[in-house]
C-alpha cells in the first residue's frame, strides 16, 4: 500500500519572536552603543525571523567589565555549592522551556526538530546539569587541592549547534567559578538570547553571562580585549589558527575545537544494518553540519558494493523537508555561504573524476537546501576526500586490511573523530590506539555524553570539552 | 574467512520481473531465472520456479537452492549437511543491538496524522489476525470470535472484515463454518503449540488434522531446543516437513523469540525458516514474555527484505503478543515501511496476532472519523 505520512508540523506559536533583541550586559538586555544591527533569517523559507543587535567594541568592553566585576565580587568567591544552585536551576528552566527551545533552533538554524527536540535541547541541559554537579566538588577533580578559577572567558560558538555549543562552553566555565563573554554565531543568536533571558529567570547575578552577538568583528574585538583571561573557540580551522597567531605571546589561553574529516571505518565483519545506519547518523545529521561528521566512509573492499548499494536504498527513505516536520530527517543548510561551499566542493569532486550519486528527493523552492550525496571511486588525493565540506556529502574510500584503513583514516591534517564498525572487539581496542582522533566511536557515531571529554588532534584544535576533562580548559592548574 | 560471510545479489536483471509473481496475461512464462547469490565468497545459484497468474505468493515455492563455487563448480547446497548450514548461518552479518533498539526508538517518534492515521488504521484492521489461544476456548467463544471478524464495527460497514482468526487445530471446523462465505481466513496453531516439544510425526498429525479440517493458514512452532543446542539441520527439516504437510495451506512459522533472546539469534531463525519454505515468519507464541518488540520486528523484516533482494521471494512477517494499542500497532507500520518497504504495507506480507487491539484500533478509527472519543463498550467485546 502506498502510505505517505501527513504533515505534522510542530507549532510555532510556542515561540514569542520579538522583532529586535539587544545584547546581554550586565543582567540586562540593552541596546548596541552604536546602535547598528543585522537580520538573522529562517534558511528554510528566507524569512526574516528578528533583527539582532551587531556589538562594536565598545559594547564588547562593557561586557568584558561586567564579566570582570562578577567574577571579581561575586561568582568568583561564591562557593562552589551555591554556583551549582544557580546551574541546576538553569538546568531546570531549560528542560521546561525545551520545546520552545527546540523550535527556535529549528526556526534559526534550518535543522529538523525531530533533532533539536531529541539531541539539542536535552543534551544542552543535560551539560548543565552534570557541570552543577562538579561545582562543590572541583578539589577532586584531580587539578591539585585548591585549582582555581580563570576569570573572564570569551567564548565564540559556531552556527551548527547554537544552544548546545553555549551549553558545552558555559556550563564547564560557570562551574569553576569563571564568567563569561559569549559570542553567538552571526547567522543563529537566537536561542542563546532565550538562554539570556533563561539566567535572567534563574536569578543569575548580573554580569556572570554576558551575550554580544555579532559576526566577526565581534568575536575579534572579544579575542583582543585585555581583559579577557581566556578564548574558547568553535569553528573553521582558518579563523582559528587566525585567534591563535593572535594570542601568540598574550599570556591568555586558548582551546580551539575546528574542523575535521573523521573516517567512518568499516570491516566486512561489521553489523551491517547498523552499520548502514551509523554511516547515515555520521554524514546526514544535521545535514552534515557537524565538526566531526564521519564525511570519508572507509569500507573494506569485500564489502564496498554492497554496503553503497543498501546506503543509497536507505538515503531514499530519508525525507527532506519543513524543518518543524516532526517526520522531517533532514532539514536547510543553514546560510547561502554555505549552501555556496558545499556546491563548489561537490563540483569539485566531479571535475576530479570521482562519481556523484544524489539522493533523488524533491527540494523545497524556497530556502537553502542540498540533498544527501554521496561519492564513490573517491581517491585519497581529492579534495572531497581532504577537505571539510560540512554538509550532507559523503565520500567514500575503500581499503583491504586494518593497517591500510589505520593508514588512511589518520592521512589527514585533521583528527577529530573517528568509527570503527566490526564485531571484533580485539580489533575495535588496537583501532583505537592507532587512531589518531580525540574520539573513536565503536559500533556507534555521533553519540554524545556530558561525561566524556570531546576534542581533537592536530588541525582539530586542542584542549577538551566534556567530563572531567573538560574542567582543565577553565581551571588555573 | 567463514565467520565474515555476507549476501549480496550479485546479478538481479532477471529476477526484476519475477519478482512481481504475476506475469501479464497470455505471457509466456520464461526458464526458471537463476540469481546469484554470493556466500563467503561462495556464489549460490537460486533456481525459482515460476509461478502461475494468480498464485497466492504464499503458494509459491523456496526454489532449489544450488551453491556453485567462484569457478563454476558445485560444491553444495546451503541446507545440504549441517556444516555448510551453521557456516551459512554463522557468516550472515551480526545485529548489534543498541544500533537496532536506537533505531527503533528514532522509527518510533514518527507522528502520524490525519488521513495516514486513518489509512493505517483500516490497514491494521485487514492485517489483525484475530486470536483466541486458550485452553477454555468453546465453539460458543469461537462462532462469537468469528461474528466479530466479520464485521468488526457492527456501527460502521466501512470497517473491513480482518485477515484471519487464530484458533487451536480442533476448534478449525467450528470457526470455518462460521466464517463460511466471508474472505476471513482460518489460521490454526499446530506442531504441539506452544512449546512444540512433541515428535515430530504428532507434529505433523496435528497440522494435517487442521489442514483437513480447513484450515487455510497454519503457525507452526520451531523446535528452540534444536535451534539453541545448535542443530539448525532438525530445525530446518522440521520446517521443510510441515511445510508439505500444510499442501495448499500458507505456512508461518514462530520463531518465539522470546526464546532465543539475541537478534542474531532472531536473524538466524529468521533465515532458517525461509530457506525451510516459510511463507511467513512469525515473532511469538503470545505465551512467552517478551513478544513481540520493534526490535524484533526490525531485524525479521531485514531478513525478509534481505531475503527477496538474494532470491526475490517476498517473504510475510507476523508480529504476535502484546500489542494491544493503535499507537504501538502504527509505529510497528513505520518500522514495516521505513525497512523492508511499502510491498510489506499489505495484509499477505504483515499481519498482528491479537486480540485486544483491535477494539483500540477501532475507536481510534472513529475518533478520527468523528473528532470525538467513543465509550469502550460501543464495540463488542469479541
Amino acid at each position: 500500500m502506498n502510505w505517505e505520512y501527513a504533515p505534522a508540523p510542530e507549532s510555532r506559536a510556542i515561540v514569542d519572536l520579538q522583532p529586535s533583541y539587544g545584547l546581554f550586559i550586565d543582567g540586562e538586555f540593552v541596546d548596541p552603543g552604536d546602535g547598528s544591527a543585522f537580520k538573522t533569517v529562517n534558511p528554510a523559507t528566507e524569512e526574516v525571523l528578528a533583527e539582532v543587535a551587531a556589538a562594536g567594541p565598545a559594547d564588547v568592553d562593557r561586557a568584558v567589565e561586567a564579566a570582570r566585576r562578577a567574577q571579581h565580587e561575586t561568582w568568583g568567591p561564591m562557593s562552589g555549592a551555591e554556583r551549582a544552585k544557580y546551574l541546576f536551576r538553569v538546568a531546570r528552566i531549560l528542560q521546561e522551556r525545551s520545546r520552545e527551545l527546540a523550535v527556535l533552533e529549528s526556526l534559526d538554524n534550518g535543522k529538523p526538530i525531530r533533532e533539536s527536540r531529541d539531541i539539542d535541547v536535552p543534551l544542552s541541559a543535560a551539560y548543565f546539569f552534570y557541570y552543577a554537579g562538579w561545582a562543590d566538588k572541583l578539589e577532586y577533580a584531580g587539578f591539585g587541592p585548591s585549582p582555581q578559577p580563570i576569570g573572564v572567558a570569551g567564548q565564540i560558538i559556531p552556527w551548527n549547534f547554537p544552544l548546545l555549543m553555549a551549553a558545552w562552553k558555559l556550563a564547564p566555565a560557570l562551574a569553576a567559578g569563571n564568567t563569561s563573554v559569549l559570542k553567538p554565531a552571526e547567522t543563529t543568536p537566537l536561542t542563546a538570547l532565550v538562554l539570556a533571558e533563561i539566567f535572567q529567570e534563574a536569578g543569575l547575578p548580573p554580569g556572570v553571562v554576558n551575550v554580544v552577538t555579532g559576526a566577526g568583528a565581534t568575536g575579534a574585538a572579544l579575542v583582543a580585549h585585555p581583559g579577557v583571561a581566556k578564548i574558547a573557540f568553535t569553528g573553521s580551522t582558518d579563523v582559528g589558527k587566525g585567534i591563535q597567531r593572535e594570542l601568540a605571546g598574550t599570556g591568555k589561553r586558548l582551546t580551539l575545537e575546528l574542523g575535521g574529516k573523521g573516517a567512518n571505518i568499516v570491516f566486512e565483519d561489521a553489523p551491517l544494518d547498523q552499520a548502514i545506519e551509523g554511516i547515515v547518523n555520521g554524514i546526514y545529521f544535521n545535514q552534515g553540519h557537524v565538526c566531526c561528521a564521519g564525511s570519508r566512509l572507509l569500507v573494506q573492499e569485500s564489502i564496498a558494493e554492497l554496503v553503497v548499494e543498501k546506503l543509497k536504498a536507505r538515503l531514499q527513505t530519508l525525507r527532506l523537508g519543513d524543518p518543524l516536520d516532526k517526520n522531517t530527517d533532514i532539514g536547510a543548510i543553514n546560510s547561502p555561504v554555505q549552501l555556496e561551499k558545499i556546491t563548489e566542493l561537490a563540483a569539485a569532486g566531479v571535475a576530479e573524476g570521482a562519481e556523484r550519486w544524489t539522493s533523488p528527493c524533491a527540494l523545497p523552492e524556497h530556502g537553502f537546501w542540498f540533498p544527501p550525496t554521496i561519492f564513490t571511486d573517491v581517491s585519497p588525493s581529492h579534495r572531497i576526500a581532504r577537505e571539510e565540506i560540512f554538509g550532507p556529502v559523503l565520500s567514500v574510500l575503500t581499503f583491504r586490511t586494518p593497517e591500510e584503513a589505520v593508514m588512511k583514516a589518520n592521512n589527514t591534517p585533521y583528527g577529530l573523530s573517528a568509527g570503527i564498525w566490526t564485531e571484533k572487539g580485539s580489533r575495535i581496542l588496537w583501532m583505537a590506539q592507532q587512531l589518531r582522533a580525540g574520539v573513536v566511536w565503536a559500533n556507534t557515531f555521533n553519540r554524545f555524553d556530558p561525561t566524556s571529554p570531546f576534542g581533537g588532534y592536530r588541525e582539530s584544535g586542542f584542549g577538551r570539552e566534556g567530563g572531567r576533562h573538560g574542567l582543565e580548559a577553565y581551571l588555573d592548574v | 574467512m567463514l565467520g565474515s560471510a555476507w549476501l549480496a545479489l550479485v546479478s538481479g536483471a532477471s529476477v526484476a520481473v519475477h519478482r512481481r509473481d504475476v506475469p501479464p496475461a497470455g505471457m509466456v512464462l520464461p526458464p526458471a531465472p537463476v540469481t546469484r547469490i554470493g556466500v563467503m565468497g561462495m556464489v549460490t545459484e537460486t533456481q525459482l520456479e515460476a509461478k502461475p497468474r494468480g498464485t497466492a505468493p504464499w503458494a509459491g515455492s523456496a526454489g532449489t537452492l544450488v551453491v556453485a563455487g567462484r569457478d563454476g563448480a558445485a560444491l553444495a547446497d546451503i541446507a545440504a549437511s549441517e556444516a555448510s548450514l551453521r557456516r551459512f548461518l554463522m557468516g550472515l552479518p551480526g545485529v548489534d543491538q543498541v544500533g537496532a533498539e536506537a533505531r527503533t526508538a528514532m522509527l518510533a517518534t514518527r507522528s502520524i496524522k490525519a488521513a495516514s492515521k486513518l489509512a493505517a488504521l483500516e490497514l491494521v484492521v485487514r492485517m489483525i489476525d484475530l486470536t483466541t489461544l486458550e485452553g477454555a476456548d468453546t465453539p460458543g467463544k469461537i462462532r462469537s470470535l468469528c461474528a466479530k471478524a466479520r464485521h468488526p464495527d457492527l456501527g460502521d460497514a466501512g470497517v473491513p472484515p480482518v485477515a484471519a482468526v487464530c484458533v487451536y487445530p480442533d476448534l478449525v471446523g467450528t470457526a470455518k463454518a462460521a466464517l463460511s462465505g466471508s474472505p476471513v481466513a482460518v489460521a490454526a496453531v499446530a506442531t504441539a503449540f506452544p512449546s512444540g516439544r512433541a515428535a515430530l510425526d504428532v507434529k505433523l498429525a496435528d497440522v494435517r488434522q487442521a489442514v483437513s479440517a480447513g484450515a487455510d493458514e497454519i503457525d507452526m512452532v520451531i523446535d528452540r531446543g534444536a535451534f539453541l543446542s545448535g542443530r539448525y539441520q532438525l530445525v530446518l527439516d522440521e520446517v521443510r516437513a510441515v511445510k508439505e504437510a500444510c499442501g495448499g495451506a500458507h505456512l508461518k512459522v514462530i520463531l518465539e523469540t522470546g526464546e532465543l533472546v539475541t537478534y542474531d539469534n532472531v536473524k538466524r531463525a529468521s533465515w532458517l525458516a525461509m530457506l525451510g519454505g516459510a511463507d511467513f515468519i512469525k515473532t511469538s507464541t503470545g505465551k512467552v514474555a517478551p513478544a513481540a518488540t520493534l526490535p524484533v520486528a526490525l531485524v525479521m523484516l531485514e531478513a525478509v527484505r534481505d531475503f527477496d533482494t538474494a532470491t526475490g521471494r517476498q517473504v510475510g512477517v507476523k508480529v504476535a503478543g502484546g500489542i494491544r494499542s493503535a499507537k504501538d500497532a502504527l509505529r510497528y507500520l513505520v518500522v514495516v515501511r521505513e525497512t523492508a518497504g511499502e510491498a510489506w504495507l499489505a495484509p499477505d506480507r504483515f499481519r498482528f496476532g491479537a486480540s485486544s487491539l483491535l477494539n483500540d484500533v477501532l475507536m481510534q478509527r472513529t475518533k478520527q472519523l468523528t473528532g470525538a472519543y467513543v465509550r469502550a463498550d460501543d464495540f463488542s467485546q469479541d
